[in-house]
């Protein structure tokens, strides 16, 4: 492992927990305020990148589809909000888990109805094609610094938006004591409409970001369903700065890992096994990290609730 | 207790009379089994969630401790029942200990997600096991055999065995909720300060209870793989897991038997649509969704509405 390889993962681990900040943030603030547990946030992000991937290739430009997906995500969200999650925000958690694993199901069949089994074809944008040399004799793809420096910005404007404006003040109020906001005389079910359909927007644009990294393909979102539920668990639940701390480290413990382990369990198993191996211990390593964190600080490192 | 269980046990008659009456081909025996296992494991699940409160989500990890167990052994050249299902039920009940011990201090959401979390360990750890088959998985070529004979490979027989183990697993499991110690759990439960203040700390109770259910899904495992005869990674995913909750959910919290129904309705549904279309989680979804908004009490309120 050369410090040259170190850095491009670090950078690739950064930008992984930068899409993941991007979907834990519509969960961590749905969770927070709501008390609901959303399943289904998975499938939003995949939606996005279907949205974004089709809507594309259907304009002949990654911007004109980034531009389109971006609402209709916010249209997905709403629509599913308005049939669906609205009817289980009083209901125990065990039914918002069965309900939401349902959308799943029919959302995950309806994306393979409508386009196919097979993953997507997602081009990079013309204008960030190409690698960047960051560092003497290495090459640094354009679009995963793009990716990364949008996430950044995206991660500061929602801190503004959070910690600065009205709005943002009623929804921390609202992740403290929902109660207590609505008593006060605020809609607190319109609060809820709104963030849910921003939170799914979120998801929706890591989707479209990611469309050109990963495989745009049925049952994307599970996976980083799952990842992002660590990350809100990990930072506190209904946190903005703890979901972006927990993702930037879940990010790089998922990414080096997956490329430090193979080589480790090479001292102890031969080269095919320690791949598997190594592959197989690396994926494991988020979840250690967040049994670990649980065990000391049951309630995540940046607690809401106090 | 008859006129109370009359569903339960008319579901257990039914599938103890269905090889006599007809039902004995190979593909409803392999369906039968399959509901009886999953019937197995949720009960368990459901003993955890309505009795002691604890929502996991990782309950199939259990069942994949067993039925790796079967594999480990297997490997090895053993075969035997003697050994293998003992050997299944302290590997599950021990890995249930260690997880419990650490998820049984959070509570609510938090416990979810940190059996999800250790769900997800043990389905990276059978990944990676390369000796095992890893990702692809392993094919047993024997059932296990019982005192040296291949009674498994008797359909009849293995049918009887897996109903008998089904019916023992609910009988278990009502006899412990009904029991101090189950009055206990249903207590912490309601309230734990309350329990607390009597003077009896809840943990150890939940503990006991978290590893008696991982101890029952283990000898689901072991059933299953033997059912199968093939043990992947894909038993202990979260996906699974999932099913094995709605399976109690869908049949009803309140109620063991509602595991049980729940695993009937939902592998027979999964199958009749799946022969209808193979877009059927299009059905199956929504279906889902409509239950949980209409339903509160699961399917097994609804038969206990009816009947006062």
């Amino acid at each position: 492992m050369t410090t040259q390889l170190l850095l491009v993962q670090a950078l690739n681990g950064l930008q992984l927990g930068i899409l993941l900040f991007l979907v834990a943030a519509g969960l961590t603030l749905v969770f927070g305020v709501m008390d609901f547990i959303n399943l289904a946030h998975g499938v939003q992000y995949m939606l996005g990148a279907y949205l974004g991937a089709s809507l594309a290739a259907a304009t002949g430009s990654f911007w004109w589809g980034l531009l389109l997906a971006l609402p209709a995500a916010l249209l997905a969200g709403l629509l599913l909000e308005v049939l669906v999650f609205r009817h289980l925000y009083v209901r125990d958690h065990l039914s918002q888990v069965l309900a939401t694993f349902g959308v799943i199901l029919f959302l995950n069949q309806g994306v393979k109805l409508v386009w196919g089994a097979a993953p997507l074809e997602s081009p990079i944008p013309a204008l960030l094609e190409g690698g960047v040399e960051i560092m003497p004799g290495l090459q640094y793809p354009l679009y995963r610094i793009a990716v990364l420096g949008a996430g950044i910005v995206t991660a500061g404007g929602l801190w503004w938006l959070v910690e600065r404006t009205r709005a943002g003040m009623l929804v921390r109020a609202g992740a403290t004591n929902a109660p207590m906001v609505s008593a006060l005389g605020i809609d607190i079910n319109r609060l809820f409409t709104m963030v849910f359909a921003f939170g799914a927007m979120l998801a929706g644009f890591a989707g479209v970001l990611a469309g050109p990294i990963f495989s745009v393909e049925p049952g994307m979102g599970d996976n980083v369903l799952i990842l992002a539920f660590v990350v809100i668990v990990i930072g506190g639940i209904g946190s903005i700065r703890g979901a972006f701390i927990a993702a930037l480290l879940v990010g790089l413990i998922d990414t080096l890992g997956k490329s430090l382990m193979p080589d480790l369990m090479r001292l102890f198993l031969d080269a095919s096994s320690a791949r598997q191996t190594g592959a197989a211990l690396a994926s494991m390593l988020v979840y250690v990290a967040m049994a670990a964190i649980l065990a000391f600080r049951p309630a995540g490192l940046f607690p809401v609730r106090a | 207790m008859i006129r109370r269980n009359w569903l339960p046990l008319a579901v257990l008659a039914a599938l103890a009379l269905a090889p006599v009456a007809g039902f004995a081909s190979s593909y409803e025996t392999t369906l039968m089994a399959r509901i009886m296992i999953l019937a197995m494991a949720a009960v368990s699940l459901s003993f955890l969630v309505g009795g002691a409160g604890l929502a996991s989500l990782g309950h199939a990890a259990a069942v994949g401790v067993g039925a790796y167990a079967v594999v480990v052994l297997d490997a090895q050249g053993v075969t035997e029942a003697a050994i293998v299902l003992p050997v299944a039920i302290v590997a599950a009940a021990l890995f249930s200990l260690l997880t419990g011990a650490i998820a049984i201090r959070t509570s609510g959401v938090h416990f979810i997600m940190i059996t999800l979390a250790f769900g997800q360990m043990a389905f990276f750890t059978a990944s990676s096991l390369s000796a095992y088959g890893g990702d692809d998985g392993y094919t047993l070529y024997s059932r296990t055999e019982v005192a040296g004979a291949r009674l498994l490979e008797n359909r009849l027989a293995f049918h009887y065995i897996v109903l008998g183990a089904l019916a023992l697993t609910w009988a278990v499991c009502a006899m412990l909720l009904a029991s101090r110690f189950g009055r206990v759990l249903r207590a912490a439960r309601e309230n734990a300060q309350r329990v607390e203040a009597i003077g009896l700390a809840p943990y150890p109770f939940r503990l006991t209870a978290y590893v008696i259910a991982g101890a029952i899904a283990g000898v689901a495992g072991v059933l299953l793989a033997n059912a199968t005869e093939f043990v992947s990674p894909a038993i202990l995913s979260w996906q699974r897991s999932g099913e094995l909750l709605f399976m109690v959910i869908l049949g009803g919290i309140g109620r063991l038997w509602g595991a049980m129904l729940g695993a009937v309705v939902f592998v027979l549904l999964e199958t009749w649509l799946a022969e209808i279309t193979p877009h059927w989680r299009m059905i199956f979804g929504p279906l889902l969704v409509i239950a949980v908004l209409t339903m509160r009490n699961g399917l097994s309120g609804l038969v206990h509405r009816r009947h006062g």
